[in-house]
């Protein structure tokens, strides 16, 4: 196929362009494209191996050769297509053209194939193998090798999760490319030469990365599979439904493999305006409690023995309505949704609250809060989206990001591979107000900002009037603060940090741990907040929403309600007769033992949940809701941009919160319009949503608290993989999670009395925990814990403290009295 | 392979030429810095130094010297594509390293050189250093050669108390620090960019280029990488001139080279002559074929240069004549093979080399060796079939030109040269020849003995 000459002298290149022939075909490609995407753009298929495009050539496995042709001379040799870039008046010959093409793209698939195992009838990949298939449309149909083939003992558990098969591994590096350049967890690398060259790990050091499951996700073959699909299941009998993960806030897009009704896998989806191809090991396998024995599947309702006992759906709801429209009468009703609902799901939680329970006391915030925080998330986050904040690719542009309350590697992980990959791309400066130098500091190379926990506002602050690094670098445009959900934990870190947003122009993004809190935070699913962002003391928004609504003037109440803690503390005294509590786990509240003695003092609670918990063992009555494979709706994701999903199996016996609320309120003689997700949806649409309003909030900053003889102030938060109730039954994810520790500086040690390595113990009045200490950069005075170590109770359910709040520490000699 | 290797054998008789680059081989400790000097050595440094670094570019570029590490790259170009100037690449460190990797078979003139006459590499380093405008440059020497780099390292700390290395050389102003690290006997480490990550600590394998590491290599910076003999070269260049360089070898290949004879030939060793001298005069200076049993085949360069027989004895030994005769110059390591031994055995036998030394990192070359000595091992043990030779055949065409750097081209040139040159030998060894099933009888076949 040729081109006249006239058309192409027509048509002028772009800027930026270059004009070269690929198989005949004249294209226009951005200069520096490699051949193989342009080659790809053209619908031109080149097999190979090592290429992936969001990883840097290797030019290793040699199977995209193509011809090439520069100034009307043909190179000498055949060319990667995956390491060559475009370049003006370049002529391609693939192997649809070039017979040179074509024999070497078939001659390295031949080598590749002589050491290859003929396993594919019990290899994981069979049917979905990137080399199955290459070779069925490169290859040979017979093989000339007759020697023998190299072996290794397989497989190889690399880590509790991974397991690596050396005889099926084709060499091509993308597993150690992407540990070392995505992840930057270079725990995999290349081990001896030639044809005994092989993937391993060091001896002392497995395959520790919160990433590691791209990996498997990657490989072309089936050398890397997991543990937890290993086996189980052919792709080719695998229904494929795209979702969205509700492991964390950035709405990552995830394939769900199921097979007759179970849940098999899942993967990470493609979408390059949020996580790119990568997920996190948490959002990749923990899927367990989707069938674990803890799930319930029937209503259950507490019997005048006092047992729970399984109901009918009719009889349940019809206790839980006329218990909830007792309390209504009584003294209120409280609802606590949890962060884990979809925003259909919240909103019905929200206008249940207004609607049916005629209150403002809705909050849900299932973790340490503040009413800080809520005057800062109405006047700068709500209501906005990709639009108008902050974005994925606007965190990758960004000049310099600070991280306040939030260390993005364990609290929002694909959060941190932006971060890293705008590190890596173009040296964006990464700043972590934080008490040490996570692993997540180090593979941003971010500065970390000190501060002893509860102080950290001060120390913003004094940096904002300083002026100085901090402050120029977030002056330049584009720069980013992300704040976490646990600047709620320090009183005025909320403020401080909108004030240091004004001083220097940068924006700022919440980033909370949870899938649900952002749009519950829309959906009005708090206290001084009616759906769209309107404040509840607006008399013109309650009137507008009573009547979108079909309610009565004046059935919301023009106060705010009451938060979560207040809810739980009014329910404990019995101001509240009765609670609605959906996804929480009290162990996750500021304080757990008050807020179960609150669940167990309250007169009625309705739970709805997925699975038995601390909640539902004191509910009246539980009502089953679905999991996310069971409903479909959308996550509104920290960005603010809507993630919607569909059902990935069918449910049985369970519904999904907003139907169940729907028909709960009905019961209760109103309307709500939830019975599915797209009616919620809606309803919520027809609303609208305003812009955030009100001042940000102005709370002094506070100082830290000073620790004694034998104390310390103690820093905590969680980490992505530990304990956590859509975490449970899956012990190789757990077996990857970084082991639980006491950390502390060097200084401070001694001045306690701890050794690094030796277990130290740190308590309060309440309880106490024993762990290994390790070093840290920490402050002075300041320990660490993991707030939620694997198999163990979270810190917050022992100590009864948490971040910022004074500790006693004793070293292990210490514990027995000095007999050491 | 080099048995007898007489490291100072510079033979004398008939005297073509008077020798440049091994002149110091035979005096007494002629290793030491007083020997060197005693003989002009550091003279061309002085000179060097009160030049402008791109006039002595631009004398090595009129030279024609080119490089000694076998690929015959001009050496004042691959000095001249170092950027310079205050911005961009130009404003970073450049450096100097010395591939002292030798590893190819057959090869044994640079760790001679540095045994011999370590001084004149280093007054080389230095004269290139100051031309490229290096202030660090590395010496990456094999690590097996133990005594070689013990030598080096001795000859580095008696410039640096001489003034030559260190701070303001001999009042120039002009700094310079040489590290001489060692490898760990990996052959692709003589591959300059996997040599350059081996020198950074990481694991030696081919980078991508590009870039090159004219504008990116060592750490990321400029950096020129010649072989030994190419910088030992400098200093006579710059102290004799470009012309007198000229007067040595042919238009295009100009200069004196050291030819390492080993195998069949009465004085196995090193032998400097002007480049193009043929087989047929270095075998005269050699006194001729060992036992005066016949030639079979020789390496013009090494292993992986495509093997020559006894047609070739006229070839000039230089960069185009070598060529032209369907080889490559290489490193003119001329391994001699006489009537007694086996193509195809020698040829397995570089071969499992090549298996062994393969990094690892493309296909075609970590799949192709560890194939084809699979092949070769049963076709020297009577167990071929007739299919075996067009495979290899083919094998090596999907290895040539298809991996990622010139070592798996470097792997087939024995086996098609070979087949080329000896196919009857390699058909004779299909399984209907029980005559060499047998190994004792490899041995006599093969001279495996020598």
């Amino acid at each position: 196929m040729t081109l006249s000459p006239e058309k192409s002298e027509t048509r002028p290149v772009p800027e930026g362009h270059v004009r070269l022939t690929i198989d005949g075909i004249e294209v226009d490609a951005p200069q520096g494209e490699l051949l193989i995407r342009t080659c790809e753009r053209l619908g031109i298929i080149v097999p190979r191996f090592c290429d992936h495009p969001l990883l840097e050539p290797a030019g290793a496995c040699r199977q995209c050769l193509v011809e090439v042709e520069m100034g009307g001379r043909p190179m000498p040799k055949p060319q990667a297509s995956c390491t060559m870039t475009v370049a003006d008046g370049m002529v391609v010959k693939t192997q649809h053209t070039s017979p040179v093409a074509d024999k070497a793209q078939q001659g390295v698939m031949e080598l590749l194939l002589i050491n290859h195992p003929l396993d594919c009838p019990i290899c994981d990949k069979g049917g979905e193998c990137p080399l199955q298939n290459q070779a069925m449309s490169t290859g040979r149909t017979d093989s000339r090798f007759v020697e023998t083939k190299r072996t290794f003992p397989k497989p190889l558990p690399i880590s509790t999760q991974v397991l690596l098969d050396r005889e099926r591994c084709v060499l091509c590096q993308r597993c150690t490319r992407f540990s070392e350049q995505i992840a930057g967890d270079p725990f995999i690398e290349l081990l001896e030469r030639g044809a005994q060259q092989q993937i391993g790990v060091a001896a002392d050091k497995p395959f520790q990365s919160y990433f590691s499951g791209n990996t498997i996700q990657i490989c072309p073959v089936g050398a890397l599979t997991s543990a937890a699909y290993r086996f189980r299941s052919r792709p080719f009998d695998l229904v494929s439904t795209p979702g969205v993960t509700e492991h964390d806030s950035s709405g990552a897009a995830i394939r769900t493999d199921s097979r007759r009704g179970t849940v098999m896998r899942r993967l990470a989806g493609n979408d390059p305006e949020v996580n790119e191809e990568w997920i996190d090991d948490k959002t990749r396998f923990a899927f367990r409690y989707l069938t674990s024995p803890a799930r319930i599947t029937r209503p259950l309702v507490r019997g005048a023995d006092g047992v729970l006992a399984e109901a009918s759906w009719t009889e349940a709801l019809r206790v839980a309505a006329e218990g909830l429209l007792a309390a209504r009468a009584e003294g209120g009703i409280g609802v606590l949704p949890g962060g884990r609902l979809t925003v259909e799901d919240a909103y019905a939680y929200a206008k249940f609250a207004r609607a049916a329970a005629h209150t403002n006391d809705v909050d849900f915030r299932a973790r340490p809060h503040s009413a800080e925080e809520l005057e800062f998330l109405a006047a700068t986050v709500v209501g906005t989206t990709p639009e108008t904040g902050v974005t994925f690719s606007a965190l990758e542009a960004a000049p310099a990001v600070l991280t306040v309350g939030l260390d993005p590697e364990e609290e929002a992980a694909v959060v941190f591979l932006r971060l890293r990959k705008a590190v890596r791309k173009h040296g964006q400066r990464v700043f972590q107000l934080g008490q040490w130098s996570t692993p997540g500091v180090e593979k941003t190379e971010a500065t970390l900002i000190p501060a002893v926990p509860g102080g950290e506002a001060a120390v913003l602050r004094e940096l904002a009037a300083g002026g100085g690094e901090l402050v120029d670098a977030l002056s330049a445009t584009g720069a980013v603060v992300l704040v976490g959900e646990r600047a709620a934990e320090v009183s005025g870190l909320y403020s401080a940090v909108a004030e240091l947003a004004t001083r220097t122009g940068a924006k700022i993004a919440w980033v909370p741990r949870r899938a649900g809190d952002r749009g519950a935070l829309e959906a009005g699913a708090v206290p001084t907040l009616l759906p769209g962002g309107r404040a509840v003391t607006d008399a013109a928004a309650r009137a507008e929403v009573e009547q979108a609504w079909g309610l009565a003037a004046g059935t919301i109440p023009a106060e705010p309600g009451r938060d979560a803690d207040e809810i739980l503390a009014a329910a404990a005294d019995g101001v509240l007769s009765a609670l609605v509590v959906g996804g929480v786990d009290p162990h996750d509240l500021a304080d757990p033992a008050a807020a179960l003695e609150a669940v167990a003092a309250v007169g009625f609670v309705v739970s709805l949940e997925i699975q038995r918990s601390a909640v539902t063992e004191l509910a009246d009555v539980v009502l089953p809701v679905a999991p996310d494979v069971q409903r479909a709706g959308s996550y509104v994701n920290w960005e603010g941009r809507r993630r919607e999903f569909g059902v990935t199996l069918d449910a049985t016996g369970v519904l999904p919160d907003c139907r169940v609320l729907d028909t709960l309120a009905v019961e209760m003689d109103v309307d709500l319009f939830t019975q599915t997700s797209a009616a919620a949806g809606g309803d919520m649409a027809r609303l609208g949503s305003v812009a955030a309003s009100g001042a940000v909030p102005t709370v002094g900053a506070a100082d830290a608290a000073a620790p004694g003889y034998g104390q310390a102030v103690l820093a905590t938060w969680r980490q992505l993989v530990g304990s956590g109730s859509l975490s449970i039954d899956e012990p190789h994810l757990a077996g990857t999670a970084r082991p639980a520790v006491v950390r502390v500086n060097g200084a401070t040690a001694e001045r306690l009395g701890l050794a690094e390595g030796a277990p130290a113990t740190v308590r309060t009045a309440r309880g106490a925990v024993t762990l290994p200490v390790a070093f840290a950069d920490l402050p002075d005075g300041v320990v660490w814990l993991p707030a939620n170590p694997v198999d163990a109770p979270g810190v917050r359910s022992v100590l009864g403290a948490g971040h910022g709040d004074l500790v006693g520490v004793t070293g292990a000699g210490n514990l027995d009295g000095g007999a050491a | 392979m080099t048995e007898n290797t007489d490291t100072t054998g510079t033979e004398s008789r008939p005297d073509p030429l008077t020798p440049v680059l091994t002149r110091r081989w035979q005096l007494d400790r002629s290793w030491s810095i007083d020997t060197y000097e005693r003989t002009d050595g550091y003279t061309a440094l002085r000179t060097a130094l009160a030049a402008h670094p791109d006039q002595l570019i631009n004398l090595v570029k009129d030279s024609g010297l080119r490089g000694r590490g076998g690929a015959g790259f001009p050496t004042g170009m691959k000095w001249s594509f170092i950027p310079q100037g205050p911005t961009g690449a130009g404003a970073k460190p450049k450096y100097l390293v010395i591939n002292a990797d030798e590893g190819e078979p057959g090869t044994c003139k640079d760790i001679p050189t540095m045994m011999a006459d370590p001084h004149s590499l280093i007054e080389g380093c230095v004269i290139t250093s100051y031309a490229i405008r290096a202030n660090f440059c590395a010496i990456y020497v094999r690590g097996e050669a133990l005594h070689c780099i013990r030598r080096l390292r001795r000859a580095v700390e008696e410039a640096y108390a001489k003034g030559y290395l260190g701070r303001d050389i001999l009042g120039s102003g002009f700094d310079l620090d040489i590290v001489v690290h060692a490898g760990a006997g990996a052959y692709i480490c003589g591959e300059e960019t996997a040599l350059l990550d081996s020198l950074e600590g990481r694991r030696g394998q081919p980078r991508l280029k590009p870039p090159f590491p004219a504008t990116s290599g060592l750490y990321a910076s400029p950096t020129v990488v010649n072989n030994v003999e190419t910088i030992a070269s400098v200093p006579d260049i710059v102290a004799g001139g470009s012309a007198w360089f000229r007067t040595m070898g042919t238009e295009r290949s100009p200069g004196p080279k050291i030819y390492s004879l080993s195998g069949h030939v009465e004085r196995p060793g090193q032998y400097e002559a002007p480049l193009g001298t043929t087989l047929r005069e270095l075998l005269e200076l050699a006194g001729g074929m060992k036992d005066g049993i016949p030639l079979k085949f020789w390496t013009p360069g090494g292993s992986s240069t495509p093997l020559f027989t006894a047609e070739h004895l006229d070839v000039p030994l230089d960069f185009e004549g070598a060529a032209a005769a369907g080889s490559m110059l290489g490193t003119t390591a001329v391994q001699i093979f006489n009537e007694t031994v086996s193509v195809p055995w020698a040829v397995m036998k570089w071969t499992e080399f090549y298996k062994h030394e393969s990094c690892g990192k493309c296909t075609p070359c970590r799949e192709g060796t560890y194939w084809l000595v699979q092949i070769l091992e049963r076709m020297v043990h009577g167990e071929g079939t007739p299919e075996d030779v067009d495979t290899m055949l083919d094998i090596c065409d999907n290895i040539l030109g298809r991996s990622f750097c010139a070592l798996g081209d470097g792997a087939t040139s024995p086996i098609t040269s070979a087949i080329k040159y000896f196919r009857q030998e390699f058909l004779d060894l299909i399984a209907a020849q029980p005559a060499v099933a047998r190994p004792e009888q490899l041995a006599d076949l093969t001279g495996a003995s020598a």
